[in-house]
Order: C-alpha cells, then structure tokens, then sequence
C-alpha cells in the first residue's frame, strides 16, 4: 500500500444506488499529490471529452471531496472539493477545514466521489462497517446549525444502539450543505461545522443538484500510516513552533484585516469597490474581541494556531447571530464591501450567510454590487421591494434570505454577480457589467491590486485558472506566495496555506517525502507536476460552457473597476496599466509553456504528458482564433 | 508524587492536539479514537476535553470482572492490565463520566495512565496557551474532582447556556 494513504476511495452512483471502492495506482498518486491535482485528472479522465456540454448543475457533473497525503498530518487540516463548477465552467479546487477529512481517512477512504443525481433527498454515511445511501428528507431545508446538530444526534444515538460497548460515541464529520445550495444557488458553499465553507467553484449548488445535503464520516482507525514516522513528528513539532510564534494571527486570525487591510494596504472592497481605503477606527478587530467574542481561541484538528474566534450577539436587534471571528473575507465583503463599519453589523450579515449556506465572498460581492445599483438608481425600492442603503445590515441579511431562497430579485442574484449583471442588463437596457467585480464568473477575493501594495500582482485574477480566488492568484514568483504553484500544493496535499508560511513550504515537502517514502521534490512540483495539473484546469476553463464561454482575448482581464482609479485615501490616483497587464500576462503565459493568449501549445502537453488533452487544442482552436 | 489532571472546558479551543500528543505517546500514530483523552464536539465551539478523573471510589475497579484494574501508587493513575483486560466494557458502564474505550483494533480497555507522570496532552495545552487542562497535586485533590467524571451531553448544556444565554436553546 502507498504510504500515506488509506489506499481506496468510496464512489457513490446516487442515479442506481451503487457504492464501490475504486483505488489509484501509485504513479497517478504520486504524480497528482491529491485534493486539487487528482480532482483534475480525474475530472479529465471522466469528462474531458464533452466538457463544453457537461451542465455542472446536471446529472452528469462529479462532485469530488479529496484528502490528500499530508491531511492529518501537516498542522490545519481541510478537504478539497471539486467538479465542473457552475462559476467558472472549469475545475475549481475549493478547500474548507474540519474534521471531515480526519474521520474520512480514519474510516479508510482518500476521498469520495459522487456520481449522477439522486431522485429525492439523501446523505451518504459511512463508517467502518461501511457506506450506505440514506434518506434526507428530514434535514432538506435545515440551516447550518439545525443540521449539524440532527446528524450529530442521529449518528450518535446509532452507533450508541449498535455499539456502546466498545466507547461512547462523540460527532462524526460532517459535510453538508445549506438551503442555498439546495435552491441551486450558485454562489452556495459547502460547509463543516456550523461556519466553515469552501465558496469559491460553487459547489453547494453542485450537492444540491444531486439532491445531496450531507457526506457523514465517522471513523476509529488510525490516520494511514507514514513511511518515517519520526520525522513527520519531528516536522510536526517545527510547524508547531513557528505557529506559536505567530502573535497576531493567533490573537485575532485573519480578522485583524478588516481594519489594517483598508488602512495599511488600501485594498479592502468598500460599496462594491468604489473605495478600497478607510481609516474607520470602528471596524477595529479590538471591538469585535471585547464586545462579541464568546470564545478566543477556536482551531480544527491538530492546529496550533487556532486563527478562528467564535462572535455572538446575545440581545437586541440582532440577536441570535453566531459566526466566527468573522474572518478578514467576511469582515470586508459583509462590512464594508456593503458600507457596515461596525462588528454587530457584520456578524449579523456574516452569520445569515453561513446559516443558509451561502458562500461569503460571493455573496458579499453580489450584495455590494445590487447596493451599488440601487445607489445608482439602475435597481429601485421596487425591483428589490426595501430600499438598500449603504451600511443597513438589516436590509442587506433580508436580501441574503432572498438570494438564498431565490425569491423576487434573489432569483436573479442567486446566480453571482458575473451571471446578475447579464440578466440586469437585459432586463434594463443598461450595461451593469462594468460594476460587476469578478473574474470569469466568479466574485474575486476581498484583496485589491489597484495600490500596489498588497500581495496579489496585476495579474492574479485575470490569470487565475480559478478565477477570482484569493487563494490561487497567478503570479511569477515559482516557489512561494503569490503563485498558484504554492497554493496548488496546499490544495493538492491538502492543507492550511495559513500555516505554510516562510519555511514552513518546504517544511511540509520534507514531510510529504517522510509519509510517502517518494523522493519528490518541490521543483519537480514546480516544473512539471504543478504545470500540469494548472494545465489541464486552464483548459477546462477555456472550454467552459455550456452557459458561458471565456474568450482569453478578453476575458483574461481586470474587472472594470480595477481600471478606475481609486478615489480615496494615501494611493489616491493609483490605477492598473493596461499595457503592463498584458506584459505581464505574456511573461506569465510563456512561464508555463502556452501562448501569447495562454492556450497551452502542444508541445508543453507533450512534455507535461498531457498528449490525451491534444483533441481539447483543436475544440479550442474552432473557438479562439 | 500524585498528580490529577483539571481542566477548564470553557478554555478548550478545540485544536485537539491533546489527542495528537496522547496517541502519538502511547500508539506512535495519530489516532483519535485510540487516544485517552477524546474531545467532545457534541456542539461546534463547545468543546469537551474528556478523561479519566481517577475518581477516589474508582467505580470502574470495583466493576472489572477480571480484576484488570488497579491504582498506580505513585502517580495516582487507573493501570490497566492488558493482558487481564477481557474488553467487556462493564468499566464503561460503572464509571459515571463512560470515560473508558475498548482500544480500536486490541482486545483491552484505555483509560489514561498519566503517561507515567508527565502527561503529554497538558503539554501542549500549556504550550498553546489556553490552559484547558493543567496538573494539580496531592495533598490539594479536593473531592469534587470526581465531578469531571460527567458525560459530555450533560456538560454541554452548561457550557451552551453560558456562551449563548437562551439562545442555546435552539442549538442543543
């Protein structure tokens, strides 16, 4: 058995019934890592011959929930979730933390594969004595909370009834989805706990689609057994140190941005990216700490930075809203990407979105985008039945609600903002594309590149192959941060990029060659099995369809915005060079072997021993010219 | 010296690497259910470090019908004897926190040892700052010690009520 691994994954045809173990051989392993690489590989194997026709809310899609070798090991763990997104129509690889991933591995399993659509509500649970399709009819329609806390209890009392001599039973992990994704809404998440959620891809609504709301694990085996032991602990203690060492990041998470992004970086979202400095002393992170923080300090399995804090509004006009931190996303796209500068606000909107199961960055920027409508007077007090003014959390959560339940204008948000606009414009004879801030269909991550001086180059989203994700920018720098050859690793072996810091990358190649035995190096990752997987999801991007097609010619671009200047703050003035962009795209395009408009050439598909995706250059050729 | 492992459940950030460090100690794996301390997360953000409290009337040696378990004099800790150990469970049933498991894949009961002296899980929860579970001494062993032998579905309502006041309600 492969070292790392537990060695098979649970396919599960929802259409028939059937659930099988499949297993990978070990050069596909090795050569795709895991989560996001071996998503690709897989997607490709499966449905790279009809990509443009394959609808990714249809039957036909593949939800893919991947671990990878280092998940359970590498301090912070997450599982990668994948499939044709309804987004992007490409591959996004879309991570979220929890346990989910530790029950899965200590159950037996790498990963699950979904196939087909079930014809009524259903979850799949799996234990050690094995996997079983079971009805949901009973959590259909559940928010977060109400449906962690039925499976916690269900799965509990039956293991309890079945097998209270060996322990008593504790939760299994839970993946699931929201009413959001249930209503095909495709800026859904796919959630854990009651706030954790991947967003970017979609794939709430591609569960939904399946009639799928929850994968439930619980395990009792070890994590798969490594090849050195010893040094994977002696690596686990190292990350650890440098972790602890971390003051800022444990006290506050990546919440103390919703303050500094704005005034040290200038590059917050402010009313759907008019603005991206502010010097609101309000928005502090201090505030949300003395006046909402319930808990100080919450972590998922094995990590030491435990970046997550735990927000609740006990009383008054909010009351009843529980999210983490929230996080600098949440805080920036459910704050002041909607003019609300203060935490009871924030949490309010932040909570509504994770309870219906709403991804916080789309949703946040597809709310910034109708307040800027409604601001300019293109959508009106009638079209969306309140009126939305700039910092009113009320009117803003009721909208959320509507987005979620596709009701009134929700109906038409509820498909991003990319997919809005075009429908808005039609609907008011005015071009609203231009306020649409995303990148091939997908909102893009709260961090601006307008001043220059934040981590993402000008090129970050218009080259991404996921699109507006904050967590996959593009960027020349090979080995480390900003390059989607970095993050792909942390997708790939499945793990915290936030603990990946400093020395921390190659710490963690030093472990991936401690579990799997493999002499595996990260410039061979960054030669040759990085470009491959970012190959092979470039031209699934390209291909797209069957609702929206990118051209590269001008579709690999800024949004407008990011063309304005800014208006306000130290970086007044500063805006994006066209003509630098396009440099920039070239030098990068040319990094990975693909052409002037970043289709992959046939002799790099060679090389990278893609010669199977050498028909999807002729597709592609009929299109782009 | 006896020793006895307090913890403050309020304070647990749910990191779990108390479980890492047991498991790693006693099974050189990760291995969550193979860990003598288990944190419970009947509730996401209510978590329950969950361990032996080596209670003074020790309900689980008077209820072991093989005579499996003893008290380790010098540490204070509940030994059991793996040999003996029939993995019948009646220590799971008599101990009123069920704090006992019957090891995943062995024939015998795990209930923490103390690692002989220098716990490792109150280790790393020092080392990580939340100070969730912390050692205390003879002659200081006071005797509601024993009350942290409680099942976490009744610690959890306690702990749900005094995060979120009545609307723990909804969550429990």
């Amino acid at each position: 058995m492969v070292k790392g691994y537990a060695g098979k994954f649970l396919e599960v045809d929802l259409t028939s019934g059937r659930l099988k173990d499949i297993r990978m051989d070990e050069e596909t392993l090795r050569r795709c890592v895991g989560g996001r690489a071996l998503a690709a590989e897989i997607l490709w194997e499966r449905l790279g011959d009809r990509w443009e026709e394959i609808d990714p809310l249809g039957e036909e899609n593949i939800l893919l929930v991947l671990t990878g070798p280092l998940t359970g090991y590498f301090p912070g763990m997450r599982i990668c979730v994948s499939g044709k997104s309804p987004l992007t129509n490409g591959m996004v690889g879309s991570t979220v933390a929890g346990e989910f991933a530790l029950e899965l591995k200590c159950v037996g399993y790498d990963g699950v594969i979904v196939l087909g659509r079930s014809d009524k509500p259903v979850y799949i649970y799996i234990d050690d004595s094995g996997a079983e399709i079971r009805d949901a009819k009973h959590i259909w329609g559940k928010d977060a909370k109400q449906t962690v806390r039925i499976l916690n209890k269900e799965v509990i009392e039956g293991l309890e009834k079945k097998r209270s001599r060996e322990r008593m039973w504790r939760e299994p992990g839970i993946l699931y989805i929201g009413p959001a994704g249930e209503n095909l809404v495709r800026i859904a998440a796919v959630l854990q706990k009651w706030t954790h959620a991947c967003g970017y891809g979609g794939y709430g609504a591609v569960m939904g689609s399946k009639n799928l709301k929850a994968i439930v694990a619980k395990g009792t085996g070890p994590v798969p057994e490594a090849h050195d032991m010893n040094k994977v602990k002696e690596i686990i203690d190292k990350v650890t140190a440098a972790c602890l060492e971390d003051d800022s990041m444990r006290r506050w998470g990546t919440g103390a941005g919703g303050y500094e992004v704005g005034v040290s970086t200038s590059s917050e979202p402010i009313r759907n990216w008019q603005e991206e400095w502010h010097d609101e002393r309000s928005f502090g992170v201090d505030h949300f700490e003395r006046r909402l923080w319930v808990k100080r300090y919450w972590g998922d399995y094995g990590c030491p930075t435990t970046c997550l804090k735990v927000s609740a509004i006990l009383d008054g006009p909010f009351k009843g809203a529980i999210t983490d931190n929230p996080d600098y996303e949440l805080q920036a796209y459910l704050g002041t990407n909607l003019g609300i500068f203060e935490p009871e606000g924030n949490v309010y909107v932040a909570a509504k979105c994770d309870d219906l199961g709403l991804c916080g960055i789309q949703g946040g920027n597809v709310l910034g985008f109708t307040g800027e409508l409604y601001q300019r007077g293109i959508l009106t007090k009638e079209d969306i039945g309140f009126e939305l003014r700039w910092g009113d959390a009320k009117a803003f959560a009721q909208l959320t609600e509507m987005i979620a339940k596709r009701k009134g204008i929700g109906d038409v948000l509820a498909e991003g903002t990319y997919r809005a606009a075009l429908k808005i414009k039609e609907m008011k004879g005015i071009d609203v594309t231009k306020y649409a801030v995303c990148e091939k269909g997908e909102a893009i991550g709260a961090h601006g590149i307008r001043s220059g001086l934040d981590y993402p180059p000008i090129i970050a989203y218009a080259c991404s192959v996921q699109g507006g994700d904050h967590t996959s920018v593009a960027g020349l720098a090979p080995a480390r941060a900003p390059s989607e050859l970095m993050w792909g690793f942390a997708d790939s072996a499945v793990i915290c990029a936030f603990n990946l810091k400093e020395e921390q990358y190659e710490l963690a190649w030093e472990m991936l060659r401690a579990i799997t035995g493999w002499n595996i190096t990260v410039e061979e990752w960054n030669t040759t099995l990085g470009p491959r997987m970012l190959t092979i999801q470039r031209i699934m991007l390209l291909l797209g369809g069957p609702d929206l097609f990118w051209n590269p010619k001008t579709d690999d671009d800024n949004p407008p915005r990011f063309y304005e200047p800014l208006p306000s703050g130290p970086r007044a003035g500063c805006t994006i060079n066209r003509e630098e962009v396009t440099a920039e795209k070239r030098k990068y395009y040319e990094s990975l072997g693909w052409d002037e408009y970043g289709v992959p050439k046939p002799e790099t598909l060679k090389k990278l021993g893609l010669e199977k995706l050498e028909s999807a250059l002729e597709r592609l050729k009929e299109r782009i010219t | 010296m006896q020793i006895w492992i307090a913890r403050d459940y309020a304070k647990c950030s749910g990191c779990r690497r108390c479980e890492v460090a047991c498991s790693m100690y006693h099974e050189g794996k990760i291995w969550p259910e193979a860990s003598r301390i288990r944190v419970f997360m009947l509730i996401p953000t209510v978590e329950i470090p969950h361990l032996c409290a080596q209670c003074d009337d020790a309900p689980c040696i008077a209820n072991c019908p093989a005579g499996a378990l003893t008290v380790n004099k010098e540490t204070g800790a509940i030994v059991v004897d793996k040999e003996a150990c029939t993995a019948c469970g009646s220590c799971i049933e008599a101990c009123p926190g069920r704090v006992p498991t019957i090891h995943p894949t062995e024939k015998y009961a795990l209930i923490c040892d103390l690692c002989g002296g220098d716990p490792q899980c109150v280790k790393v929860c020092q080392e990580g700052g939340y100070n969730a579970l912390w050692i205390t001494k003879s002659p200081y062993k006071s005797p509601s010690y024993k009350l942290y032998a409680k099942q976490p579905k009744d610690i959890v309502k306690d702990l749900a009520h005094r995060f979120y006041k009545d609307v723990a309600e909804e969550l429990i």
